[in-house]
């Protein structure tokens, strides 16, 4: 898996190509959790090019997740959502928990 | 017509063992979707193999057969780790309610919801799950 993020005004954007699993899913929580540790609170995840996404990665969305609301201070949004990975999303009651946007700049424009 | 591969024990192999999965899957005649939750459902046994039977990386060997029926695709996973007990497992926290949500539990209840038949056994000092996914749905 390979990952970049960049930099806006209002939001910072993680962009992921690959698999998500057992074994890159920890390289994803690091890059969030860098960006928290910023003192940044809204992300946008851009899953395009994401193939797959287990478990393990369904634990990172879901704890950076409660990182970025706690005291309203922000949000992890998703956006260009690949349809398994949005079954996979669904079954785990996902579409619940995270605001899904079809572009980059629809996420962006959400903040 | 079967075919039976050995990966070690390690996350690396993951992506390699969904190579594998996806290979028959689709050669079985599988659509897209329906390959990927196979897919799914094998990482989560493996990762589970891992992190649960073997306790860390790099401990034992993962043995993977699949087997192409008529009827259905029929995976069998063994191992050589401690006895894996599915109901220790906790159900997952499907709550709508983001800070009350814990996500243990995720993996084995996304296998269970996406196959037709999810079977654990112990047996000869091997866990062995057994993984059916039918045909024509």
């Amino acid at each position: 898996m390979e990952i970049s993020v960049t930099n806006y005004k209002r939001c910072d954007i993680v962009k992921a190509v690959g698999r998500v699993d057992s074994s890159t899913s920890s390289i994803l929580l690091t890059t969030f959790n860098s960006i928290l540790d910023n003192g940044r609170f809204r992300i946008v995840f851009n899953m395009s090019d994401v193939n797959f996404i287990s478990s393990a990665g369904l634990r990172v969305l879901i704890s950076t997740q409660k990182n970025c609301k706690r005291y309203n201070r922000g949000e992890l949004v998703l956006s260009n959502v690949p349809e398994n990975i949005l079954a996979a999303l669904d079954l785990a009651g996902f579409l619940a928990l995270f605001r899904i946007f079809k572009s980059e700049v629809e996420a962006v424009g959400s903040f | 017509m079967k075919e039976s591969r050995t990966f070690p024990g390690r996350y690396d192999s993951l992506e390699k063992i969904s190579e594998f999965i996806k290979e028959n899957a689709k050669f079985a005649g599988f659509d897209g979707f329906t390959t990927y939750t196979i897919e799914t459902a094998v990482d989560e046994a493996c990762s589970n193999i891992i992190e649960h039977a073997y306790g860390q990386e790099n401990i034992g060997d993962i043995e993977i057969s699949v087997h192409e029926n008529p009827t259905n695709l029929t995976i069998y996973i063994k191992d050589h780790g401690k006895p894996f007990n599915p109901k220790s497992i906790p159900k997952p926290n499907l709550s709508k309610n983001l800070f009350e949500r814990k996500s243990n539990g995720l993996g084995l209840y996304m296998m269970k919801q996406w196959m037709d038949e999810v079977q654990f056994e112990f047996v000869n000092n091997s866990n062995i799950l057994k993984l059916v996914k039918n045909k024509g749905q």
